[in-house]
This record gives C-alpha cells, sequence and structure tokens, in this order.
C-alpha cells in the first residue's frame, strides 16, 4: 500500500470527493418494494404455507390410550419427565450446568407445576364423574402423601415391568391409581381435557405450558416429531412440517447437535448439558458477529481473498489497481 | 442559544445528516454492483412483513387457519420472512468481503450484526405463534435450551400469550428501531469506498 493505515482510514471516513453518478434512492426502494412484493405473493399463491393441524389430547388418547395412561400414572408417581425436570418447574433436579455455572438452577422455580395435581386431580376434580371414579378420586385426596405416593410409584413400576400394557399389569397394591389413570383417560378421549388443563385459574388464559409439558411426556408428541423429521439429532431445529422451508437461519445453531461431544447425551461434562453449552457458545458468536470489524484476523480476510475486486471491477479497472502489494 | 439543547440537536443532526445525505441524488461512481441491492431488499422484505403482520394481527391467530384470505396473508407473511433471511444472509456476507466496516462503520456493522440477532428471536416467536403442529413441536423442544441457562425463567416459550405479544409488539419495535438507526448510519457515513481506493490522483481523490 502506498498510503499510511491512517490516511487510508481518514480517506475511508471522509466524504467522497471522487467521481460520482447519477442516483435515484427513491425509484430504487420503490422498484424494491415492488419486485419483493410480487415475489411473495407469487410464493403465496403457488406454495402456500406450513399448517398441520395441533395435537390434541384426545387424539392422543384414542390413538395410543395405553402410553397416555401410563404418562396419567408417572404424573402421578413424580417419575415423568416434567415431575423430576427442576428449574423453571420444580426442584426434582438441578437443572444444567456449564463448568461452575449452575444457571438452570440459579434462575430459580418461576412457574411451579405439581404435576400430580394440576396434571391429573384438578382436570379429573372438573367433570361430572362415575361413582368409581368419585371414590377413586375421594380414597386419593382423604389419603397421606406418604401412601400415595406408594401406590402410584407401586402401580408405575408395574406398568414399566409388563413394558407399557396395561391389560397384562398383575394385581397389586394400587390404591385408586388404576381408576383414576383409566378416569382421566376416558376424560382425554372425550376432548375434555385439553380445555381443563388449560383453564386452571381463571376464566382468562394464554398460557399453554401445562398442556405442552404433558402432551412432551408422553409418546406420541415425539413420534410425531420424528415422523415430521423434527427431531435435533436430525437437523430439526430448522426444518418444517411438509415440504416448507424452516428456520434455516439456525443452521449453526443445529449443526453444534450433530457432532461429538454434543451429541452423545452420556459424555461427560458437555455431552450431558449440551443444551446449555450450545445457548453460550451461541451467544458468544453472535457477540463475535457483532465485534467482527475488531477481530483480528477475521477482520483482516476481506483484504486478503479479494473478492471485492469482484464487486468493485468496474472501480479496479477504470482505476488500473493492479494485484495488492505485499 | 447555542446551549438549547433542541438548538444543539438540531445543528448535530444537521451536520451529521442533512437532507441531501439522506436522499442524495448521486452516488460515488464505485456503487456499481448488485451486491448494493440486497441491503435494500432486506429493507422491501421487513416492509412487507410488517404490512403483511398487521394484517394477521386485525384478525388474529385464529383466522388464517380457517379463511382462505387469512391462509394467504399467513402464506405472504411466511413467504415474506424468508425472502427477508435470503436477502439479510447475502447482504451480510456481502459486507463482510467488502470489509464494510472501515473509516468509522463499526456501528453499522454492529448494527446490522444485532438487527440480524434481533430478526432470529423475532422469526423464532413467529414459529411459536404459528398456532400449528410446529408450534407444540417447537415450543416443546426449545424450552429446554432457554431453561438450561436459566433464561426459561423468564421467557416462557411455552406461553403463548407472551410470546405473541413479543412476536408482535417487543420484538418488531426493537427490531425496526434497529434497522432504521443502521439505514441513518449507513446516509450519514456514506457508502464506504473500495478496499483498495486510495486518496492518489489516480483514485479521483
Ligand atoms: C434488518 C436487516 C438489515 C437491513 C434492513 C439492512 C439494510 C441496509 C441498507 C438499506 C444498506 C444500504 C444499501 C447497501 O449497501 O446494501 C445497508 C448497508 C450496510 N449494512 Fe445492512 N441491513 C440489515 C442487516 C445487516 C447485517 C446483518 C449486517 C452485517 C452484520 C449489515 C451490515 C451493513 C453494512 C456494514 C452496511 C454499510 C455498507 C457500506 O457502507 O457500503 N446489515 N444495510
Amino acid at each position: 500500500m502506498s498510503v499510511s493505515k491512517e490516511a487510508k482510514h481518514a480517506f475511508d471516513a471522509a466524504p467522497w470527493t471522487g467521481k460520482t453518478k447519477r442516483y435515484d434512492i427513491v425509484k430504487e426502494g420503490s422498484i424494491a418494494v415492488a419486485l419483493v412484493a410480487i415475489m411473495a405473493i407469487f410464493l403465496s399463491l403457488f406454495l402456500g404455507s406450513p399448517d398441520d393441524t395441533p395435537l390434541t389430547f384426545k387424539g392422543w388418547a384414542i390413538s395410543n390410550p395405553d402410553n397416555f395412561y401410563a404418562t396419567a400414572v408417572q404424573e402421578l408417581s413424580g417419575s415423568s419427565g416434567t415431575a423430576t425436570y427442576g428449574a423453571p418447574y420444580n426442584k426434582a433436579a438441578d437443572g444444567l450446568n456449564v463448568g461452575p455455572l449452575w444457571l438452570q438452577k440459579w434462575a430459580g422455580v418461576t412457574r411451579p407445576i405439581d404435576t400430580v395435581n394440576e396434571f391429573v386431580i384438578a382436570p379429573l376434580s372438573t367433570q361430572v364423574l362415575s361413582t368409581d371414579i368419585a371414590s377413586a378420586l375421594a380414597t386419593w385426596k382423604s389419603a397421606a402423601d406418604s401412601q400415595k405416593h406408594d401406590w402410584a410409584v407401586a402401580y408405575d413400576d408395574a406398568i414399566t415391568k409388563a413394558e407399557g400394557k396395561i391389560s397384562t399389569v398383575p394385581a397389586g397394591a394400587y390404591g385408586p391409581v388404576p381408576v383414576l389413570a383409566q378416569g382421566l383417560t376416558d376424560m382425554a378421549k372425550g376432548g375434555a381435557l385439553d380445555a381443563a388443563l388449560l383453564s386452571q385459574g381463571g376464566f382468562f388464559q394464554t398460557d399453554n405450558t401445562k398442556q405442552i409439558l404433558f402432551f412432551g411426556d408422553g409418546a406420541y408428541l415425539d413420534e410425531a416429531g420424528t415422523t415430521a423429521n423434527l427431531q435435533g439429532g436430525t437437523w430439526g431445529m430448522m426444518n418444517e412440517t411438509g415440504r416448507y422451508p424452516g428456520q434455516a437461519w439456525l443452521w449453526l445453531y443445529s449443526f453444534w447437535y450433530q457432532i461429538p461431544p454434543f451429541n452423545n447425551e452420556n459424555s461427560k461434562p458437555i455431552g450431558t448439558n449440551a443444551d446449555a453449552y450450545i445457548m453460550v457458545i451461541m451467544g458468544i458468536m453472535s457477540l463475535g458477529l457483532i465485534l467482527i470489524p475488531v477481530i483480528p484476523g477475521v477482520r483482516s480476510l476481506p483484504m486478503r481473498i479479494p473478492i471485492h475486486r469482484g464487486i468493485w471491477r468496474q472501480y479496479y479497472d477504470e482505476n488500473g489497481i493492479k494485484r495488492r502489494k505485499k | 442559544m447555542s446551549e438549547m439543547w433542541t438548538a444543539k440537536l438540531r445543528n448535530k443532526w444537521q451536520k451529521n445528516l442533512p437532507i441531501e445525505k439522506l436522499l442524495p441524488d448521486d452516488q460515488p461512481a464505485y456503487v456499481a454492483s448488485w451486491i448494493y441491492v440486497f441491503g435494500v431488499l432486506t429493507l422491501s422484505a421487513l416492509a412487507m412483513i410488517i404490512a403483511s403482520g398487521i394484517v394477521l394481527a386485525f384478525e388474529g391467530p385464529a383466522w388464517y387457519h380457517t379463511s382462505d384470505v387469512g391462509k394467504f396473508m399467513n402464506s405472504l407473511h411466511f413467504w415474506s420472512v424468508q425472502l427477508f433471511f435470503v436477502f439479510m444472509v447475502i447482504h451480510l456476507w456481502g459486507k463482510y468481503w467488502m470489509a464494510a466496516w472501515r473509516g468509522n462503520r463499526f456501528r453499522t456493522w454492529a448494527t446490522g450484526a444485532i438487527a440480524f440477532v434481533a430478526s432470529i428471536a423475532t422469526a423464532f416467536t413467529g414459529y411459536l405463534v404459528q398456532t400449528n403442529f410446529d408450534s407444540q413441536w417447537i415450543s416443546f423442544e426449545a424450552k429446554d435450551g432457554f431453561n438450561s441457562v436459566g433464561i426459561g425463567a423468564f421467557f416462557t416459550v411455552t406461553n403463548l400469550g407472551q410470546m405473541l405479544l413479543l412476536h408482535v409488539a417487543f420484538l418488531p419495535l426493537i427490531l425496526g428501531v434497529i434497522t432504521v438507526i443502521h439505514v441513518l448510519m449507513v446516509r450519514r457515513r456514506g457508502v464506504v469506498p473500495p478496499i483498495d481506493a486510495e486518496p492518489t490522483p489516480g483514485s479521483g481523490a
């Protein structure tokens, strides 16, 4: 370079005093808006947009009653994904950590969820019940906590042993749990559970957390995700249902889930805490994107790799600028 | 007079961004590449997103699943977003290879990059308020990431009401403001000269 770094900087910063050409910025903007509008309208008319109807508890309980039933029992015994989750729903686990940072735990239980009462007992209590379910509910409500726990755990274990086939579970000291689980399954089959989960706490409701979490505890949502090719381990994060483009811009975020140690749930400490590590990595990388102009190496790559000669070809040709001297 | 806040602001604005800079009728001769179009295209796509989004907001979530006009508006919003990101990513790479942060343009780059991150957050909440199967799936999956670093304690992806409000009010406002600053910054500084342009007679300066 023939001028000093400072002179070049001052030159780049100063208003351009060289050759100019006429340019109609408003016209260009208007044409651009029209062009983009036409493109979007055409794409919308011919391709539409993805809109698979949401899954329902009714659909789950009808298509896979055993799985729904077993999940209801897990909510009672405390073995479900939600019941064992940790913050922000409960204190059942410490949650994930990044080295010494237990951010999940530190952030606290901000939306407490009691799976026993909020997922099973309260929804059932909203219904006009047959006498056997009503008396099972009364038995449950009057029993001691330790007794409830023992019944539910015993039944949960028995279902696991029977590999989820409810009809083959041998009799045992399960108390009212089987009747309650059947009651909830019937309620779900009738379509009443979706609304009952949502409406707890009042008239106006806009928070679907309970429904989503209960849903995720079973196999129905997971299987639907696999069918739709949406699982995180197969780049699902950036996919959409059907043949539509999804959030392709999440490719880098999704990328980490495809490689070790992040994709190995058993590798410690990173694999077991992959969600947290990837969040932190992406946070740092986002900051890195913002700071590219001051990061050595990354900021000088564009000067070394002469893509700019293509972009400003006309200028380089007109001014006869040759390859940069080292 | 000169210590009046109002006068100070006006003077500063007039000095840095006179109307001739805001709406120029000429450009440096080196502005001659398709790559320059992508910033404007990104802006146009954003305008389409906001326009279609306003229509969707008037009718509400139930509408765009059932009515044909609603579905079309939803599609328009969806495809404008896809175009927006395509244009923005090309724009971003273009500005990178032009090292367009040179000559006191760091803040132009930084606001652009922040706009990129804010766009991702806005689009993400948009996917959650589709209120279809995909939203159920994404909210269940994504909660783990946010919960794992404590963000889930206050940013609840399974809470439709919260996501809807953030998506239609707070996040677009943030993105809009950042975008306006970004574009004003570009106008204030003028388009960055080529990497090898120098203050020599040859370059015309
Ligand atoms: C909401 C998204 C964005 C919009 C609407 C937008 C819009 C624009 C427009 C209209 C221009 C002037 C025309 C042009 O040179 O293309 C521009 C310039 C610029 N943009 Fe963006 N942009 C966005 C995102 C970004 C991103 C993500 C980056 C990079 C991280 C970026 C970096 C720049 C830079 C450095 C310039 C100045 C170029 C120069 O001086 O030649 N922008 N932007």
